[in-house]
């Protein structure tokens, strides 16, 4: 029985239909086809390589993640900034951003591949991904039931600044920042080719 | 005991780095590609998919869908009336496509690359914990996925929602997720691995 106070208020929200638009979903299919193939020849979709990043022996995870950063804020800003794309930015919520990360790393060391990565190692013959990906479907309606009293206690808006970007931040002009900020970035790769053996 | 404690305090996490390490990742198979350039590869990847379908890449949000397609199949109002479904109700969507057509992009590379490996346990898994350890490697795998979901949901993203297509588009609330991913990450590993 649906509680009178918790009911969705009828056209508060237009009606998501149960399936997406073919041309999305086509887009879906070609998009998710070419990151597979990325993850898996840059070795993400390897036990081995995932678990050498956390305990820092093997630095492929923060290359692969430095230059996929530092390529896409090159594109999306200045498309953004043409007004050809929108941002997604998702909201800043310090206490949930950190706590939930905490917690999302420690189950990432227990399991050894991330959501997207362990559809990866899956697609690769690495039958164990599937242990964890059973946990993230019951992790994740668990979370859901959790959903209505972490709203109500007010611990999902914690720390709550909103949709926010660092230029925004520190009242700076988003392209520029963004081309100064990939540049740190480049030189924190070239820093980590240089220290690490792999 | 409080020198005993110090001792450990101290002497402990340095001797854990100075030691012989239980296991080396360096002696298990590497990438077949430079990391930079499939880490490029998605950079572009993003461009295109925020110029075509107005989206970004994530992963996480697949198997709250899942989840709640399941929910709905076996308790469907229970499941509408839970908070996180009433404002994401599960939908075939971009994830969804997204993330099964990962297994098989993935399939590709491997099967075309030579690296297909059909097997329950990583090698790697196998050096530090040994053969007969099904049972625990699926445990902890099982309960990492239920950590990690709750961790990415609460989160708002993943290694890749909050890792990549969220600091790319310098989100503070990404950089510090994926800065507390690590850390978590580094902190249940090294003991785990290493002690």
């Amino acid at each position: 029985m649906i509680d009178p106070g918790s009911a969705v208020k009828k056209g508060s929200t237009k009606p998501e239909p149960a399936v997406a638009p073919p041309t999305k979903l086509i887009l879906a299919l070609f998009a998710g086809l070419i990151f597979g193939f990325l993850l898996q020849k840059g070795g993400a979709a390897k036990f081995n390589i995932l678990i050498g990043q956390l305990l820092l022996q093997d630095w492929t995870v923060a290359k692969i993640m430095l230059s996929a950063i530092i390529v896409g804020m090159l594109g999306i800003y200045p498309l953004h900034q043409a007004a050809k794309v929108n941002l997604h930015l998702k909201p800043t919520r310090l206490g949930p951003n950190i706590i939930g990360g905490l917690v999302f790393g420690a189950g990432f060391a227990l399991m050894g591949y991330c959501p997207g990565t362990a559809a990866a190692a899956l697609g690769q013959g690495n039958w164990d991904a599937l242990f964890g990906m059973v946990g993230l479907v019951v992790g994740s309606y668990l979370y859901a039931e959790l959903s209505g009293w972490l709203k109500k206690s007010g611990a999902s808006k914690l720390g709550d600044y909103g949709k926010v970007t660092l230029p925004d931040a520190i009242k700076v002009p988003r392209l520029p920042f963004a081309i100064g900020f990939a540049a740190l970035l480049a030189i924190c790769v070239v820093v980590l080719e240089h220290f690490t053996i792999r | 005991m409080k020198r005993l404690f110090l001792f450990l305090l101290l002497f402990a996490p340095s001797a854990a780095f100075a030691a012989e390490p239980k296991v080396n990742a360096l002696n298990f198979p590497g990438p077949a590609w430079s990391p930079y350039l499939a880490g490029a590869g998605i950079g572009v990847l993003s461009w295109l998919t925020f110029y075509f379908a107005d989206k970004a890449i994530g992963a996480s949000s697949f198997y709250a869908t899942v989840a709640g397609g399941l929910g709905r199949l076996f308790a469907r109002r229970h499941t509408d009336s839970l908070d996180y479904y009433k404002e994401n109700p599960p939908q075939l969507g971009w994830e969804t496509v997204l993330v099964l057509a990962t297994v098989a992009g993935a399939f590709i590379s491997a099967f075309t690359g030579g690296e297909i490996t059909g097997r329950w346990l990583p090698p790697f898994w196998v050096a530090r914990f040994g053969e007969q350890s099904f049972l625990l490697h699926g445990a902890l795998g099982f309960m990492g996925g239920i950590l990690m979901a709750f961790g990415a949901r609460f989160a708002g993203g993943c290694t890749s929602g909050h890792g990549i297509s969220g600091t790319l588009q310098l989100n503070i609330g990404s950089w510090i997720s994926v800065i507390c991913f690590f850390l978590g990450g580094i902190a249940v590993a090294y003991p785990l691995y290493l002690l």
